[in-house]
């Protein structure tokens, strides 16, 4: 497994409640202390998401979904073979570009990495505060759990040769 | 009666939140309205009572755009409550992050948000499709812009090394002399951004303008100099709200200024190119007369070439401190509070910031006043739309909203730091 061949991206507020419900997943992830796994915090510029990814074979983006589905409720994309919906991820602020809308110019300018998978977990909360809302939390150790999983098959995938299959 | 309405909701390609509305009657406009509907913030409300060492990390929250100008005048206002004046290499790496600033706020605007008008598309995703080289030049010059303020204020959103005196670390020449490479090269793709923003197709329109800008004796101006315009203002910055005041008006949620005596005035990249063409080096000026642009621009819509010719400049300035520099013994000057009223003035990507501030013995803020860079342009924005509508009534609304639309995106406009204060009125029976 070649060093920091998977990048994981949280995404969010860490002082907005739920908004930091991306960043909670990635620092779970980040203390797993996977090998071969970056991870990648406080992205506050949506451009710098294709930076982030640039030197990645695999990349895991996690962010906070607000589309009015049930606090707790997660996504799964595939971002490579299907576009994100503009109506789930807000901004990263309004000076900035939203994930979909970073992933469709990296699609455009062919800068998307080999695998592109994006989590969306719905939040509740979006006041001022660091707590997580319960049923949010919930939805993230979901999201955690499928991750672990997901680098676990890319990991086995890469150790077992079947990448030149 | 004829009578014809010209409505965008919400602008898209502008930072914040607003709206447009103009009504024409007979072939005459009757009613403009530039709307700023994002709640206010009260910020200046909020740094009464903190101490004069928090304003810089507080108003930066303002923008996420132009945090480092909030944090410079800011900086500038409190060293000059407490009579302390930043110099040498300190003086330098703040004109430096400020460099950075502009150079990826310039970039983000130029490639980003305005040149898909002038192109014909809905954003810079579909252009892209198009013009994949000319983004990719854009995103590589804004990322270099981003990496200087990172290399000097830790992050490039919302900074967090800047303080009042100077930095809490200052980088090493060796970290510093990294950014040669990239900045000459930087300096290239923006030499070449004004020879592709200048074949641009531009509406015809002219203004007459009030300019409205720092003057340096010696610089082009970013982080200090008297306030001039080209008819005649030249005031040093503690003049401020003796010359200019800001009005509410029932429609905007962001106070409008003015200058007191006459009217509207126009700050931003064109106001400090007309009023300091001649402190612009000399590859900058180059670059511009090659673009076809005179030493003074009246023309909004190529305010695009202006800010290209600005990134030039902001490449140029950064390499020349950066070969320069000899990092200084400690990161900041002492300043100790003193009771007072201090005034900042420095020159925001998108225009003129201006701050003011009493504080008391021990630093405690007990008055502010922000005035920032799209507040100053809101009426010019709205005066822009007047002249620009009434000369164009033969479009047809379709393409009368877009460049409608593209009125308001020529100023760069950033909603958000404009509306923080609102004037409540209320009224008892």
């Amino acid at each position: 497994m070649e060093e920091n061949s998977i990048t994981v991206v949280g995404i969010g507020n860490a002082y907005r409640s739920d908004d930091g419900i991306g960043l909670y997943v990635a620092k779970q992830i980040e203390s797993l202390a996977l090998n071969g796994v970056r991870v990648v915090e406080g992205i506050g510029d949506g451009f710098a998401l294709i930076d982030a990814w640039a030197d990645s074979d695999h990349t895991f983006v996690i962010d906070c979904a607000s589309s009015g589905a049930p606090p707790g409720t997660t996504y799964h994309f595939d971002a490579l073979c299907e576009s994100i919906p503009s109506n789930l991820f807000s901004g990263l602020s309004t000076h900035s570009i939203s994930v979909n809308e970073v992933i469709e110019l990296a699609r455009v300018l062919d800068r998307l990495p080999h695998g592109l998978i994006v989590y969306g977990i719905e939040g509740k909360s979006f006041s001022a505060g660091i707590d997580l809302t319960p049923e949010v939390r919930q939805g993230a150790n979901k999201i955690i759990g499928r991750i672990v999983e997901d680098i676990d098959n890319l990991t086995r995938h890469k150790v077992t040769g079947d990448d030149n299959a | 009666m004829k009578s014809r309405t010209i409505k965008v909701d919400y602008l898209a390609r502008v930072e914040g939140e607003g709206k447009l509305y103009v009504k024409i009657k007979d072939n005459t406009v009757a009613d403009v309205r530039f709307s700023v509907f994002e709640p206010p913030r009260f910020f200046e409300a909020l740094l009464r009572g903190r101490r004069f060492t928090e304003a810089p990390d507080i108003t930066s929250r303002i923008c996420g755009i132009c945090p480092v100008a909030y944090q410079m005048s800011s900086s500038q206002a409190m060293e000059s409550v407490c009579g302390v004046t930043v110099s040498g290499p300190l003086r330098d790496l703040r004109r430096l992050i400020y460099c950075g600033e502009w150079i990826e706020s310039h970039a983000l605007h130029i490639y980003m948000l305005h040149a898909p008008d002038f192109l014909g598309y809905e954003d810079a995703i579909t252009m892209a499709k198009d013009h994949p080289d000319v983004v990719t030049q854009g995103l590589k010059l804004k990322k270099i812009g981003n990496d200087l303020m990172v290399l000097l204020g830790g992050r490039e959103i919302h900074p967090v090394n800047p303080r009042v005196g100077g930095f809490y670390k200052v980088p090493t020449k060796e970290d510093i002399l990294r950014f040669v490479e990239p900045l000459e090269w930087a300096l290239e793709a923006s030499l070449e951004t004004v020879r592709f923003t200048s074949t641009l197709p531009f509406p015809e329109f002219e203004r007459d303008y009030e300019f409205v800008s720092l003057r340096h004796p010696d610089e082009y101006p970013i982080t200090e100099g008297r306030v001039v315009s080209n008819k005649g203002i030249d005031i040093s910055t503690d003049q401020f709200l003796d010359t200019f005041e800001e009005i509410h008006v029932p429609h905007s949620t962001s106070l409008q200024a003015k200058v007191k005596e006459r009217d509207d005035y126009l700050a931003g990249p064109m106001a400090r190119y007309c009023n300091n063409f001649d402190r612009l080096p000399e590859v900058a000026q180059k670059a511009a007369k090659e673009a076809g642009l005179s030493e003074v621009c009246t023309n909004p819509f190529k305010s695009i070439i202006v800010r290209s010719v600005e990134t030039v400049f902001a490449c140029h300035e950064a390499l020349r401190i950066i070969k320069a520099y000899k990092a200084p013994d400690k990161p900041y000057v002492e300043v100790p509070p003193k009771a007072g009223v201090g005034h900042g003035c420095t020159e925001a990507p998108r225009g003129l910031l201006y701050h003011r501030y009493e504080i008391d013995d021990a630093g405690i803020i007990k008055d502010a006043r922000i005035i920032p860079p799209t507040s100053q342009n809101q009426k010019a924005m709205e005066v822009d739309l007047r002249q620009f509508v009434q000369k164009n009534l033969d479009l047809t609304d379709d393409k009368l909203t877009w460049q409608c639309e593209q009125v308001i995106r020529n100023y760069d406009p950033c909603i958000s730091c404009s509306c923080h204060f609102l004037k409540l009125d209320i009224k008892r029976d």
